[in-house]
């Protein structure tokens, strides 16, 4: 159930931008934070892992799966079922309820019904996430720390090996920075799912396994922003 | 699919308030050209049908509209008449039946129409309960009157008067109402039909009173002079005609001088309606003489005119309308690039955003779609009535 990639390519089309990545390993359970400086494709890294953008050389596998070899619709269904990924501005959609939010994700699925099971299940892990007396709030009316926690909990939902992070505590405060982390680290290592964080906040990395600094993790190969 | 529409679902009616003002908007549009449209049809059709059974009216010099609208639809209150010797002049000439109107009065808001048996016969009008009038002071009604009055045979009916502090004015007259009429879908099932001698009653030409002859009425005489007996104030006059005192119901002046509205001239063939036509235009100056189809015909032009007036107002209206729908279906597809961001982003097909987005538009053009043809329909039931009050009153 590791993520694995080997000598991933890629480039905007620009002379300013290469990123080159020769090999990274994360096993099952692990969390890993990606610093670096902006632009130094720690976000992209993130795309070409989720298949949002497509790498012009190399592998991606994840469970035994090449991503990199799936088709576009094959990239979509892995992205809806088999990674969770967490946005900086939480992305939820307004005109929906918490619990639809959390469920968005399942009702996208091709072939996935919303059965009583996964709802329960929805509300165990948002029950585990403080948002349990929130289940049917607008998420307009919640406060930022608790939008994040209800993309964590979609993220989470359809129980994918990998989740994904895009400076998920970027608009929180402090208090709910750590908080929200330190869940989404806990539920992540009791299911044995790899978290790959992309941060700023340098306060936060002790709380993670490792830490890669995008910088120097393309300058030992050479290649970079 | 299903999830979809269950999304899309949750988008309509978080924005409902937005949708169901465009929804209205372009309902309203759609449907005041087609509105317009059906119901100047029906007023159209409605109009020159009664016009057409009606080819010639006989009435007081004055305006020829006043006198259609009048004798066909008894919507006109002219108080122009002429007298009821016109009965019999027409009669004289051979060439036609006469059918006398007298479409003064009113019970509530429905005219009371003094005519003949004729009229009965010449508007193929059945007695759907009770009968024919028989005796004066009795009524037979209009389906519609009876409908929406909840009146039956054995009820009454009060005209109503047409000043209350007018001493020497119209006063009320109680009638029973001895039959009603089957439906005609036509101006007949909203009037209330009397003799014409009962409409005379109402207007104080004939009356009835105490018996000033007997004995028992010497208290109520001033004097008398030669053959003529000048009773005082406490003489009491009926405000109904009943079998009782039918008989001391009388008119002082000769009935011939009485006034009617108009007259329904029923000529013999077309040969006879045309020398009838020209005998009346060139001989008569005291009484005119229209052709109901003419004057119809005239106003229908106005109609339309004025419809095409409005049909390209409302065409207008229509494209502003469609043009700040499009506006407001273009800002809410941009302001909605985040969630199509978002959505791309977790994983959504291009047809899963695609649905999701066009969930607005397809909401409000289905239900404006299904807003008008339920308008439509509305205005084909009811429009026609509608037509009427406007055009008529």
């Amino acid at each position: 159930m590791s993520l694995e990639l080997e000598g991933l390519r890629f480039s905007y089309g620009r002379e300013d931008f290469n990123l080159y990545l020769p090999s990274l390993t994360i096993q099952p359970g692990e969390t890993v934070a990606l610093v670096g400086p902006s632009g130094s494709g720690k976000t992209t890294l993130l795309n070409l892992i989720a298949g949002i953008l497509v790498s012009e050389h190399g592998s991606i596998h994840l469970s035994g799966l090449e991503l990199s070899a799936l088709s576009a619709r094959q990239r979509r269904r892995q992205r809806l079922t088999g990674i969770g990924m967490i946005f900086q501005s939480f992305e939820l959609l307004d005109y929906l309820d918490v619990s639809d939010n959390i469920l968005l994700q399942a009702r996208l699925a091709p072939g996935k019904k919303i059965t009583p099971e996964l709802e329960a299940r929805a509300q165990n892990i948002a029950a585990e996430l403080g948002l349990a007396d929130k289940w049917h709030r607008r998420v307009t009316a919640l406060s930022q720390g608790e939008r994040q926690r209800v993309a964590a909990c979609r993220a989470l939902l359809l129980d994918p090996p990998l989740v994904l992070a895009d400076e998920p505590t970027g608009n929180l405060d402090p208090e709910n920075k750590q908080a929200v982390l330190d869940l989404l680290i806990e539920l992540c290592k009791r299911d044995h799912r790899i978290l790959l964080t992309v941060t700023h906040d340098h306060s936060l990395l002790p709380s993670f396994d490792r830490v890669l600094d995008m910088a120097e993790l393309l300058r030992e190969v050479g290649s970079g922003a | 699919m299903k999830q979809l529409l269950y999304l899309s679902l949750q988008y309509v009616r978080y924005h409902r308030i937005k949708l169901l003002v465009l929804t209205f908007a372009i309902t309203l549009v759609s449907w005041l050209p087609i509105a317009i449209q059906s119901i100047v049809d029906q007023a159209t059709e409605e109009l020159l049908d009664r016009a057409d059974r009606t080819p010639l009216v006989i009435g007081a010099p004055g305006s020829p509209l006043e006198l259609s609208l009048g004798s066909l639809y008894f919507r006109s209150r002219t108080s122009t008449t002429l007298p009821y010797a016109e009965v019999a002049a027409l009669e004289k000439t051979g060439l036609a039946r006469a059918i006398p109107l007298y479409y003064r009065f009113r019970v509530q808001d429905y005219p009371v129409v003094g005519t003949s048996p004729d009229y009965f016969e010449y508007r193929d009008l059945k007695i759907a309960m009770g009968r024919q009038v028989a005796i004066l002071g009795e009524a037979v009604i209009g389906a519609k009157v009876a409908n929406t009055m909840g009146l039956g045979v054995g009820d009454q009916i009060v005209t109503s008067s047409e000043s209350v502090f007018d001493l020497a004015g119209v006063y009320p007259l109680k009638m029973p109402v001895v039959g009603v009429l089957a439906p005609a879908f036509s101006p007949d099932d909203e009037a209330v039909f009397v003799d014409v001698k009962t409409s005379w009653v109402i207007q104080g030409l004939g009356h009835g009173h105490q018996e000033l002859n007997r004995s028992e009425a010497l208290g109520q005489i001033l004097r008398r002079e030669d053959d003529n007996i000048i009773a005082n104030a406490s003489v009491r006059q009926y405000n109904e005609i009943t079998v009782d005192n039918l008989d001391s119901f009388h008119f002082h002046a000769n009935n011939a001088d009485n006034p009617i509205s108009a007259i329904i001239p029923v000529p013999n063939d077309n040969k006879s309606a045309a020398l009838l036509l020209g005998q009346y235009q060139e001989e008569r100056q005291d009484v005119q003489i229209v052709r109901s189809q003419r004057v119809i015909g005239e106003l229908l032009n106005t109609v339309f005119t004025v419809r095409d007036y409005i049909v390209v107002g409302v065409a207008l209206v229509a494209i502003a309308t469609a043009i700040v729908a499009l506006l407001v279906f273009y800002l809410s597809l941009q302001s909605r690039d985040g969630e199509r961001y978002t959505l791309a982003r977790i994983g959504a097909g291009r047809f899963q955003v695609r649905v999701l987005m066009a969930a607005e538009i397809v909401t409000v053009l289905v239900v404006s779609a299904v807003l008008t043809s339920l308008l439509v329909l509305a205005t084909r039931r009811y429009g026609m009535a509608l037509m009427q009050e406007l055009l008529l009153t």
